[in-house]
């Protein structure tokens, strides 16, 4: 059966991994290789590179480090960050990304995840959303969770998978950086109307969280964290046996 | 030498990489005089099956494949590339493959439990059905690699060489005399997969 997979997320600016890492034994803690690399060598299924620079010299460097990222670490690479046109899917693709996640650029044009799926194949496209409750509904923010859209997420949400987004991570801003477990409220909501794999973003703190995301909805396919992870606070090893012990189906 | 067969379907980085991380010695072609003097060629492909056959078709490459298969060259397709190895593929009409090994291409839609998902993304366990196959010699059971298709190789059983389980037991590794194929992606599938790739470049040593 498929296992469940555990994905670390690595923010990039201008060629560094930004939000300093704790680890023993990297000699540059904020180089995206190599931590890339150590996630990748300690149990990760896949990993997330997310492009907050704003630049273009930035942008070019990012490409750069994407393609040394890729030809020295040979599990899925998702990609996220400006990607507002064919040409930024192209771009990254081109580096050795498996999978292009898109977010505002989906809310300015919609129309961009047709055209990449068409292109690309459903499993290349994935629709990446930052959701908030605003009065009790569920409304998608842009512009990395500073601007309220006004649409309701789950519809939303619902639209890109049947454009063609082979995947859905959901953002949680209600839950981000407060440690105390993933949205599970709102995972279910999502999780019950699309057939593609949703993966979980968003207010893990300890490994208990990842078991009772696991246990609470077997409709969700993957758990991704930032901090936790980067701080050491979770080690994925540890992770993957605990879930293991508790009957969920990882890749050890 | 391995060379990569370049017919304009997919990303051919990783996979090149991937054998370059291995210390393999490695090109990416589609002209045929280059690839002919590869010591074992890799099929890639991503995407549609019939579009990926036609552009076989159109470059002469089906036929060069199979010519330089009959002289003994090892050849390793690797997802859709190893569903082209096969006779015939039923995703969307009914196409012809390269006819290398017996079996057709199905669609895994109305043959799997409905509450799975298709496309099989991700990492799963295979279940190595020839412990003879080279390419998996150093694979143990219910090692994990990673796949990403919607459509299976069915009445292979004579080149079968592991299946991987998602609501029935997909085909996921085949072998027949030279010609070697994976479901899985081993540029994609870490340790076990590189372990993969370094069998099948032994073989063509």
């Amino acid at each position: 059966m498929i296992t469940k997979r555990i994905i670390p997320c690595l923010d990039v600016r201008n060629g560094r991994v930004v939000k300093g890492v704790n680890f023993e034994g990297l000699s540059d803690v904020s180089s995206p290789v190599e931590l890339g690399k150590y996630y990748s060598d300690n149990g990760a299924d896949e990993l997330v590179f997310y492009d907050i620079t704003a630049s273009a010299e930035g942008r070019a460097l990012f490409t750069d480090i994407l393609r040394e990222v890729a030809s020295t670490i040979f599990i899925p690479l998702t990609v996220g960050g400006g990607i507002n046109t064919l040409d930024d899917f192209d771009r990254v693709l081109k580096c050795g990304a498996d999978k292009v996640s898109v977010n505002s650029g989906a809310i300015r044009n919609p129309e961009l995840i047709t055209q990449a799926a068409q292109k690309y194949g459903d499993q290349c496209v994935v629709i990446s959303a930052d959701v908030k409750r605003v009065d009790g509904v569920f409304r998608v923010f842009a512009k990395g969770g500073r601007e309220n859209t006004g649409m309701e997420a789950i519809s939303w949400i619902k639209s890109c998978v049947d454009r063609g987004a082979g995947e859905v991570v959901l953002n949680s801003i209600d839950t981000d950086g407060v440690k105390g477990g993933f949205d599970l409220e709102m995972l279910e909501a999502v999780s019950s109307v699309v057939n593609v794999p949703v993966i979980a973003s968003g207010g893990a703190g300890c490994i208990d969280d990842f078991v009772k995301l696991f246990h609470t909805l077997p409709k969700v396919d993957a758990g991704l964290a930032a901090s936790i992870f980067h701080f050491g606070e979770v080690e994925i090893p540890e992770l993957k046996k605990v879930l293991r012990e508790n009957n969920i189906n990882v890749r050890l | 030498m391995i060379g990569i067969i370049d017919y304009g379907v997919g990303n051919l980085f990783s996979l090149k990489s991937s054998f370059e991380a291995i210390g393999e010695e490695v090109f990416v072609s589609g002209d045929k005089d280059e690839l002919s003097k590869a010591t074992g060629l890799i099929l890639p492909g991503v995407g549609a099956f019939a579009d990926a056959a036609q552009k076989l078709r159109d470059s002469g490459l089906d036929e060069f494949v199979r010519a330089e298969v009959s002289e003994g060259k090892p050849l390793m397709g690797i997802c859709l590339g190893m569903q082209l190895l096969f006779e015939k593929s039923f995703e969307y009409g009914e196409h012809q493959g390269l006819g290398l090994l017996k079996g057709q291409v199905v669609p895994m839609l109305h043959s799997i439990p409905e509450e799975l998902k298709i496309p099989h993304i991700g990492w799963n366990a295979l279940h190595i059905t020839n412990t003879d196959c080279p390419i998996l010699k150093d694979i143990n059971e219910g090692d994990c690699v990673y796949f990403v298709h919607s459509y299976y190789a069915q009445d292979c059983e004579d080149s079968l060489c592991a299946t991987t389980e998602y609501g029935k037991e997909l085909t996921a590794a085949v072998a027949k005399d030279n010609v070697y194929g994976c479901q899985f992606h081993p540029e994609k599938s870490g340790a076990v997969g590189m372990k993969i790739l370094r069998a099948f470049s032994e073989l063509c040593k």
